[in-house]
């Protein structure tokens, strides 16, 4: 092909190597090996911890928050009190049951978006690899335009065009998002293969879906669920950028983005900081408790020493 | 190594062409017709037929592609539904804030991530390298918007050192190069925190594994200076990949540019696309749009051949 | 013998093959990678990895094929059971040219013609428990449910030495000569006829690749099976093979039995090939050998003539400008100055060797 290909072989475990990590008597299953080294970094478990809360928030929201989010009451702009614990917005509704809820939109669309781009992507990159030849040209070339398009303009464009809604900005982020998966899957496609397990199963007659999807793309998991981690971070300051600049979840369904749009005067920056900080702190740390989950699987499944255990 | 330059550039041909088709039918699957934004609403159906017919609008939508691209190929990017006047002057008139912005902070980013990334490589497992992983992960997780509040909150409102917004003081000479740096501060920082977070991680992960090399031990074994080793040897090899990341860059800092310069009200490409969507200025945004994708599209060319000029340890067929 | 007449007798049933007829027969199989170049990728070469290989396959025989690396055996094997698709030539198997079939025929016939790899280490996907890479190929052609599976599977394991336990277990649990068993079992589990070895006890210990060669006698044996074996070790080889075919730079020098190709080798680059491999017997070392010199040719630009000549140490004009034809018979070499016959040879006990060629110039 065309592109060019570095030296560097993905596993260069000698068999000796990987002989002696078999011939180990207590044998440590690879699930434990990655979930142990996981949590060896602090920081990713923690970050797990916060997501995990994060989701449980979002999912008991209606539990969790003190007031009907659109409710509105008589005191608008009202500073924290015990009655509204981060105060009211410029409407008289109460912040912090908005900021609750705007945790489901950012779930929501950034597990919806990403959902929508791992599918596609790892449809696109089986199909690249496996196939190769002229499949894989016309496939690599397609990914090369979409990559072509900086992806918040063209998101912010396309999702101008389609119409603002919870809907579209996750279909927006999904559609355009997967030449990134596509291409990590090629390549991890390409390694696999010419393993001999997977001639045994043309050997052994096996249809090219059951090869495709039970045989390579089980070997191929670790980059995507890197990538697709990482990917829900990316998503979320993605979503909350559109509902920042109007083009996100509509008013008056709550988001952290479109919270803090509302914050772009002097007046309220300065006088009413319950009204920017919340929501702005809010995307911050779950952006954040995301990324080292992400870190933390990468070191986890992507090491040495878990992947001796293959 | 030629014929793999020149085979390159014989790819990227229809990723150009695939690049113009996705820009159009982007827009295309606008609801209603382009016609709707010239007129008064009111117009009688008939007088709405003649104007789609002068737009070309009735004709079937690969002509319309044909016609846009026959267009585009003479430099001709339309006009403004809004203000009437060729899309090429109106982006000509916005690209340079725009470009002033995404270099500057392409320049502190490189100059504060190289150094910051190679420090925390070398100081592996450290408290400097903590620092400057956590510093890295501020970076990568901090939305341009929070950050840009923030800093307006902190440095023009709260301290008065800088200014909130624009690109000079409005009613001033405007011509003050202190003004301009004053108006560049603080724009540049929220544009370069993302990308060196994301080029200090890369920068130091590159370097750790540089360092880790046999060839690289082999040069302590030898006696060579520590400073000989990190400089010649591991960090040339360190940073090759830092070639194509740059193209990456550049797509980020376009996106990023959009709401950085809404914030501060930089009357640059970002915010001309903003103001496109809230006009429904289709062919503008369509200009924007393309205008970027060419500029991410020449780099990741550029890169490639750049990395193969640079890196020997490239196979080309 | 009467153990080698039974096999042959079970496999000639197995497979439905009239007495004396081969069970697979290769005629003039070539395998050519193209070599790509210049902007618009043109063909500019072909490296020749297998070039005009004939052979036969008898039922309950065991083929061997050796060669030094590189010289196309493997590429023989997977081509055979179409891993690799032929550039031209027949594999002849039940009467049917494979190259004809289309996918579905193909994927049916192929069923009774399976592999073992050789490196046990990637032969089985490491996701999966031997249990379900055992039972799987049942399955997946419906010949039998989950459950009859395992039973199958427990009964496979038993028969190549494993015991049941080891169904739950991954891969990388085991050893190297433990997953080599399981890859034998997994081939085994569709009932084929004939199975192409490649190179199946190289990446194993010594003294482990004894259990597993006797194994698959014994498997043979009970089964009714034919085997292709593909090696660079010679010791295994004759250990296992009836007959030998011997390989140099994707064409065949010369097929014999085994006897009679360790008592009297024909052909040139076999003589080496014999004399690189030491000799169990220490008083037999100091004998004259002969020595090769130079690398193997480039596959992409074969030599002419004889593609041996320039490393052969008897080569003659005729052998630089004539290709030489495998002959016939029981015993075929391809050279136009064969080696003597009948002559005293190592293996005989003879220290003394005749190092001259047959017809001198």
């Amino acid at each position: 092909m065309s592109e060019p290909t570095t030296l560097t072989s993905p596993s260069t475990q000698t068999a000796a190597a990987r002989a002696v990590v078999a011939s180990l008597g207590k044998e440590e299953s690879y699930l434990r090996t990655v979930v142990r080294r996981f949590f060896r970094h602090r920081l990713a478990g923690i970050g797990l911890f916060a997501f995990l809360a994060m989701i449980l928030v979002a999912v008991l929201a209606p539990l969790l928050a003190p007031h009907d989010p659109n409710q509105i009451f008589d005191q608008f702009q009202a500073a924290p009190s015990s009655a509204h614990l981060l105060g009211t917005d410029p409407v008289g509704r109460d912040v912090l049951s908005r900021l609750i809820y705007g945790a489901r939109v950012s779930i929501t669309v950034s597990v919806g978006a990403v959902s929508v781009y791992v599918i596609i992507g790892v449809c696109v990159g089986l199909a690249a690899g496996y196939y190769g030849k002229v499949v894989d040209s016309v496939l690599m070339r397609v990914v090369d335009v979409f990559m072509s398009f900086p992806y918040f303009m063209v998101i912010l464009i396309l999702v101008a065009v389609i119409g603002p809604s919870l809907m579209n900005i996750t279909l927006a982020i999904g559609v355009l998002g997967w030449p990134v998966i596509s291409r990590l899957v090629r390549g991890s496609v390409l390694s696999i293969k010419n393993q001999d397990y997977v001639k045994a199963g043309i050997a052994l007659g096996y249809s090219t879906p059951k090869i495709l999807f039970q045989h390579i793309l089980p070997n191929a998991l670790s980059p995507i669920i890197v990538n697709a981690t990482f990917g829900i971070a990316n998503a979320i300051i993605l979503e909350s950028g559109l509902s920042f600049l109007g083009l996100g979840v509509r008013p008056p369904a709550a988001s952290w983005g479109n919270m803090l749009s509302d914050a772009q005067s002097i007046t309220v920056m300065t006088s009413q900081p319950w009204l920017w900080l919340p929501p702005g702190i809010a995307i911050f740390v779950t952006v954040l408790a995301i990324n080292f989950v992400g870190d933390g699987l990468r070191d986890a499944l992507e090491s040495r020493e878990t992947k001796s255990h293959r | 190594m030629t014929t793999y330059i020149i085979r390159r550039i014989l790819i990227s041909i229809p990723v150009l062409l695939g690049v113009t088709v996705l820009n159009f039918f982007i827009v295309q699957l606008a609801p209603g017709s382009p016609a709707d934004l010239y007129l008064d609403p009111n117009a009688s159906p008939d007088y709405k037929e003649r104007v789609e017919a002068a737009l070309g609008l009735d004709q079937p939508i690969m002509v319309q592609y044909l016609n846009w691209l026959g267009q585009l190929v003479r430099g001709d990017l339309g006009l403004s539904y809004v203000s009437r006047t060729p899309v090429a002057e109106v982006i000509g008139s916005r690209i340079g804030p725009t470009l002033l912005l995404m270099g500057a902070a392409l320049v502190v980013a490189y100059a504060i991530a190289i150094p910051v990334g190679i420090l925390a490589a070398k100081r592996k497992g450290t408290w400097a390298d903590y620092t400057v992983v956590g510093g890295a992960f501020f970076g990568v997780s901090i939305p341009h918007f929070f950050l840009g509040l923030g800093l307006i909150y902190v440095f023009a409102l709260q301290l008065g050192w800088l200014p909130t917004g624009n690109m000079a003081t409005i009613g001033g000479d405007g011509g003050g190069l202190w003004d301009r740096i004053q108006h560049l501060i603080l724009p540049v920082a929220v544009l370069a925190t993302a990308i060196s977070g994301n080029m200090v991680r890369y920068v130091r992960s590159s370097m750790v594994d540089a360092l880790s090399e046999d060839y690289v031990r082999t040069a302590h074994a030898k006696g060579l200076p520590p400073g000989v080793v990190t400089h010649k040897h591991a960090l040339r090899n360190a940073l090759i990949p830092l070639v194509t990341v740059l193209s990456v860059d550049l797509a980020g800092l376009l996106g990023g540019a959009i709401v950085t310069e809404q914030i501060f009200q930089w009357p640059g490409l970002g915010m001309l696309t903003i103001q496109s969507i809230s006009s429904r200025d289709y062919s503008v945004l369509m200009g924007v749009n393309l205008i970027a994708a060419l500029a991410v599209f020449a780099a990741n060319l550029l890169a490639d051949i750049v990395y193969a000029v640079v890196d020997p340890r490239i196979e080309y067929t | 013998m009467s153990v080698i007449e039974a096999t042959t007798r079970k496999a000639r049933a197995r497979a439905g093959v009239p007495d004396g007829e081969p069970l697979l027969s290769v005629q003039d199989l070539k395998l050519h990678y193209p070599i790509r170049g210049g902007i618009v990728s043109r063909q500019t070469g072909a490296v020749r990895a297998v070039d005009g290989v004939s052979f036969e396959v008898f039922p309950g025989e065991t083929l061997g094929i050796v060669g030094e690396s590189g010289c196309g055996k493997s590429t023989t094997g997977r081509a055979i059971i179409r891993l690799e698709n032929p550039t031209a030539g027949a594999v002849v198997f039940g009467g049917r040219d494979l190259a004809g079939l289309n996918t579905r025929e193909l994927r049916r016939v192929r069923l009774n013609l399976q592999m073992v790899f050789q490196d046990p280490y990637s032969s089985l996907n490491p996701q999966k428990r031997i249990g379900d890479l055992l039972a799987e190929p049942l399955v997946a052609h419906g010949r039998a449910s989950r459950k009859e599976a395992g039973e199958r599977v427990t009964e496979m394991l038993d028969r190549v030495g494993l015991s049941a336990q080891f169904k739950g277990r991954y891969p990388h649990e085991l050893s190297g000569g433990q997953r080599q068993r399981v890859g034998i079992a997994r081939a085994l589990m569709l009932d084929p006829t004939l199975l192409v070895l490649d190179e199946p006890v190289s990446a194993l210990d010594v003294s482990i690749q004894a259990q597993v060669l006797n194994l698959l006698r014994d498997l043979q044996a009970e089964l009714g099976l034919t085997y292709i074996f593909i090696s660079h070790g010679l010791g295994a080889v004759r250990y296992i093979s009836d007959r030998i075919v011997v390989m140099y730079l994707g064409k065949v020098m010369e097929v014999a039995t085994t006897a009679e190709l360790f008592a009297n080798p024909r052909h040139p680059y076999t003589e080496i090939l014999l004399d690189a491999y030491p000799a169990p017997n220490p008083h037999l070392r100091d004998k004259e050998r002969t020595v090769v010199e130079g690398d193997v040719p480039n596959a992409a630009k074969p030599p002419s003539g004889c593609v041996f000549h320039t490393r052969c140490p008897f080569a003659q004009d005729k052998c630089r400008t004539e290709e030489p034809r495998l002959g016939g018979g029981s015993h075929a070499f391809a050279c136009h100055f064969p080696l003597d016959a009948g002559r005293p040879t190592a293996a005989s006990g003879n220290p003394e060797t005749t190092k001259n060629p047959g017809v001198p110039a």
